[in-house]
């Protein structure tokens, strides 16, 4: 396959060409490399891992050489577009910006459907996992980790009612992570406990053989319990049952994964809770991998509040361990597959991860204390837990008694729990007992298979008796492409064709969000106004601004009655061609070379400050001191006035020095401050006679160069603009007033 | 409500008798007594099959889920699964010296299955 190029989007169609002949490149799960030293920069780290050959750094990058440090955590996203080949885009996106777990969120209802789902049917919430739809992605993967230059994992479900057959589908084409647990079956999808645990055996055997590294369900008690905090003894004991379970199948510990969540969240005291969970699972569970998954239980519609649980939770991370860090967006909680908030959510974890680097080199977990004594009682009330499991009878027992998911603190009970019967639920009545000579001639099955009746030779390697299974052999697999004839990915994908283009070049560009071409867009307005009057008067607005299917997806009282924050989605039903916008050349920029020999066969002096009432001076220094790369470098001559000086008096020191260029630097823009002071600059230059004189330029931020401009300014720089920026432009004023 | 249990935290008494367990020792503890909970489990997944295990070997074997799902209802109506579906499709291949894959699709097609149950002793569910 031809390689991407990072100025090319991906050609979605070239994905779906030869599918029925495409191989996964590799199988099984691989962790992040770390390196004896890491070094970023001009700094040294301790929990970082190798670089990314092509990346987008978090946007302070910008001032730190542009490096973008790679945590050693592996790190989740979840995309869910209920579109596939939407989601391709999405994989590349996140990769650059440091994820190399990628979790595409199934559709509802695929646990209840007994067999593999083909072709690529559109999904709700997620899509529908199926042979094509798997093989697709691992295929635009395997390109997208070439171009990032690490290797990327790609996760999918093994549960439902069909967990062994989904198990074989993603080890054949190479899957790399997936959740596994039957208690997730029995608990939150109402499958018989007896068929889960039979089929589990299986899946897991499946995935042993396939290197997928297994994350359990437990978190979901969390997330479901009426208060959550409260579920802590439970979810020790449901990740002790999958993970010995799974062991004892025959996975090595470290396939599985612990999916384990900080119980609570602020306005909780949260880390007095978070922490001890953290550290008592740790030392109960220090053979298995950690996937520290995001409180979500709490999540709310505010993007704010869902970074700041982020961030919390990896302080927890940092604080214990996390082979793997998840990365839940506020999508969670207002159900808007916002893939820009999921990227947003990978750099949250790159820059907190990366931020906390080394932090217990510098500090240490107390050795008594409250700390010690909750972990121990955290304990104590598991072992207690398994204890009274036991001696009802078993698991089977332990949940036709509703023992779990209890909101009461074990051995608290609430008598609220999730209660299943064990001849109940999807799938009751379908597991049969073996006879002596059952027999299945494949690799990797779980349980008695009596393949000695055949050929004793073979027991060891029972697809012997068939000359090897769709393991050993992957051309004896069955492709299926598409079943139905309206609902599969070429319909999709010829409505909005033009948009794609057959190369993927298409120059016509539409607002997204969820699918190529939905039109989505997010309006943020502040209303001075209640709450409720202000949601509805959004929607006014929204109209107003042409949007059609508007809906509210967050508001936030500022005051019960001063105002309120509302943001809202619509549908903005226009597109634009990029080829016949108008756009200016970007910035040309001199070489230092040439500049200097400039200023010195012209020499130049300048007078800089920061004006009006404006403290700031960090941007300034920035651009003219030598030592951070500023026009100094180049030989010109700056007088520095300081901060906070008047305009007139900036003017006048440059008629007192004589100097050719005015440097004004302006920071506050409230109330287009920074605006107002540039025009004063230039009609008291004016009213001076000496505006002619002097070249006058202004910088700050929040400063746009056309409207610097049309404010009487030769010049404006923003800020992204540097010293050579500037002294290009100098230059190349110059030249042309001297003709 | 449900019927469950209710209980307040007797969290203080219950733990007694292991309050003085060292911590490698609850832990110890921790781990066995899961294991109690497990090896059932697995027991009843080593002697058992289902449908979608069954479905999975046939995947493994060379057929497509469109043709697994018919094969294990027949061998299901049969009376047969619990000999294996995989097992039932590769004797009759082997007794009628048939490629697999094309005795398993004369399968769907209804053939052989009378040939299996004498082979296999199955009868009506």
């Amino acid at each position: 396959m031809t390689p991407l190029k990072p100025d090319e989007r991906i050609n979605v169609h070239e994905i779906m060409k030869d599918l029925e002949n495409y191989r996964p490149k590799r199988r099984g799960w691989v962790w992040r490399e770390k390196s004896e030293e890491q070094v970023y920069g001009p700094f040294k780290y301790k929990d970082m891992s190798t670089p990314l050959k092509n990346y987008v750094g978090i946007p302070a990058a910008a001032y730190f050489e542009n490096i973008d440090p790679q945590p050693d955590n592996s790190i989740t996203t979840e995309i869910a577009s209920g579109r596939f080949e939407d989601d391709i885009r999405r994989m590349r996106m996140s990769a650059w910006h440091g994820a190399d777990h990628i979790m595409v969120i199934r559709t509802a209802g695929q646990s209840h459907f007994d067999g593999l789902i083909e072709g690529t049917p559109q999904g709700i919430g997620g899509i529908p996992i199926s042979r094509k739809q798997v093989r697709a992605h691992r295929k635009a993967l395997d390109l997208i980790e070439e171009e990032v230059g690490r290797p990327i994992n790609y996760h999918s479900y093994v549960s439902g009612v069909a967990g062994p057959e989904v198990a074989v589908m993603l080890a054949e084409e190479g899957v790399n992570g997936a959740h596994q647990d039957p208690q997730y079956n029995v608990l939150y999808r109402n499958i018989n406990m007896v068929r889960s645990f039979v089929d589990a055996a299986e899946s897991k055997k499946v995935m042993t053989w396939a290197r997928i590294l297994q994350i359990d369900g437990a978190h979901n008690a969390n997330a479901t319990a009426r208060e959550a905090w409260k579920v802590m003894p439970e979810l020790m004991v449901q990740h002790g049952i999958n993970a010995l379970f799974s062991h004892k199948v025959g996975m090595p510990k470290e396939d599985i994964s612990l999916s384990t969540v900080p119980p609570t969240s602020a306005p909780a005291p949260s880390v007095y809770f978070d922490l001890p969970y953290a550290v008592a699972l740790r030392e109960l569970f220090d053979e298995y991998k950690m996937r520290a998954q995001m409180n979500t239980k709490y999540i709310t519609s505010s993007s704010r509040e869902a970074t700041v649980t982020h961030v919390m939770n990896m302080m927890i991370s940092r604080l214990t361990s996390a082979d793997l860090q998840s990365t839940i967006t506020p999508d969670e909680g207002r159900n808007v597959p916002w893939h820009v908030y999921n990227i947003e959510a990978c750099d949250t974890a790159k820059q907190t991860l990366t931020g906390l680097d080394g932090l217990m080199d510098l500090i240490e977990l107390k050795s008594e204390g409250p700390l010690r004594d909750t972990v121990r009682e955290l304990k104590e009330r598991a072992v207690l837990y398994i204890e009274e499991i036991l001696e009802v009878g078993g698991y089977f027992e332990a949940v036709e008694k509703g023992f779990f998911v209890d909101s009461g603190k074990y051995p608290e009970r609430n008598g609220d729990g999730i209660g299943r019967k064990i001849d109940g639920g999807v799938g009751h009545g379908t597991v049969y007992e073996r006879e002596a000579d059952y027999m299945a001639p494949v690799t990797a099955h779980y349980g008695d298979n009596n393949v000695a009746q055949y050929d004793a030779g073979a027991v060891e390697n029972p697809a012997g008796l068939i000359d090897g299974s769709t393991f050993e052999k992957p051309e004896k697999i069955v492709f299926i492409d598409e079943l139905d004839p309206e609902d599969n990915v070429n319909t999709r994908m010829a409505e909005n064709e033009r948009l794609r283009g057959e190369d993927g070049q298409s120059t016509l560009v539409k607002p997204e969000v969820q699918w190529l071409g939905d039109g989505v867009v997010q309006v943020e307005l502040f209303l001075p106004a209640a709450r409720r009057v202000s949601e509805y008067a959004a929607l006014e607005f929204g109209k107003k601004m042409n949007l059609k299917d508007i809906e509210i997806i967050h508001s936030e009282m500022m005051h019960p009655s001063e105002g309120t924050r509302v943001q809202l989605k619509g549908t903005l039903d226009y597109e634009v061609d990029l080829s016949k916008l108008e756009i200016p050349p970007e910035p040309e920029i001199m070489s230092d070379d040439e500049i200097r020999q400039e200023f010195e066969d012209h020499p130049i002096k300048i007078v800089a400050a920061t004006i009006g009432e404006d403290e700031h001076s960090v941007g300034l220094r920035e651009v003219i001191d030598i030592k951070h790369g500023g026009i100094e470098k180049y030989g010109c001559e700056v007088e520095y006035l300081g901060t906070s000086v008047p305009t007139e008096k900036l003017v006048d020191a440059a008629i007192e020095m004589n100097a050719q260029v005015i440097l004004a630097s302006t920071i506050i823009s409230h109330d287009d401050i920074h605006y107002k002071n540039m025009k004063r600059i230039h009609e008291y230059a004016l009213e001076k006679g000496v505006r002619d004189k002097f070249i006058i330029v202004a910088g700050g931020t929040q400063v746009t160069p056309e409207i610097a401009r049309k404010n009487g300014m030769d010049e404006g720089f923003g800020r992204y603009d540097r010293g050579v920026n500037l002294a290009t432009f100098l230059v190349k004023r110059r030249r042309e007033l001297r003709g | 409500m449900k019927g469950f249990l209710k209980r307040d935290d007797d969290f203080s008494v219950r733990r007694e008798k292991i309050a003085g367990l060292s911590d490698e020792a609850l832990k110890a503890k921790f781990w066995a007594d899961i294991e109690k909970i497990v090896d059932p489990l697995l027991d009843l997944a080593r002697t058992h099959t289902s449908p979608s295990i069954e479905r999975s070997v046939l995947l493994r074997m060379g057929f497509s889920s469109l043709e697994a799902k018919p094969l294990v209802e027949g061998a299901i109506d049969r009376g047969l699964i619990g000999h294996g579906v995989g097992h039932v499709v590769y004797r009759i291949a082997k007794e009628k010296q048939l490629d697999l894959r094309r005795a398993g699709l004369e399968m769907i097609d209804g053939q052989h299955w009378d040939d299996a149950m004498k082979i296999f002793k199955g009868g009506d569910r």
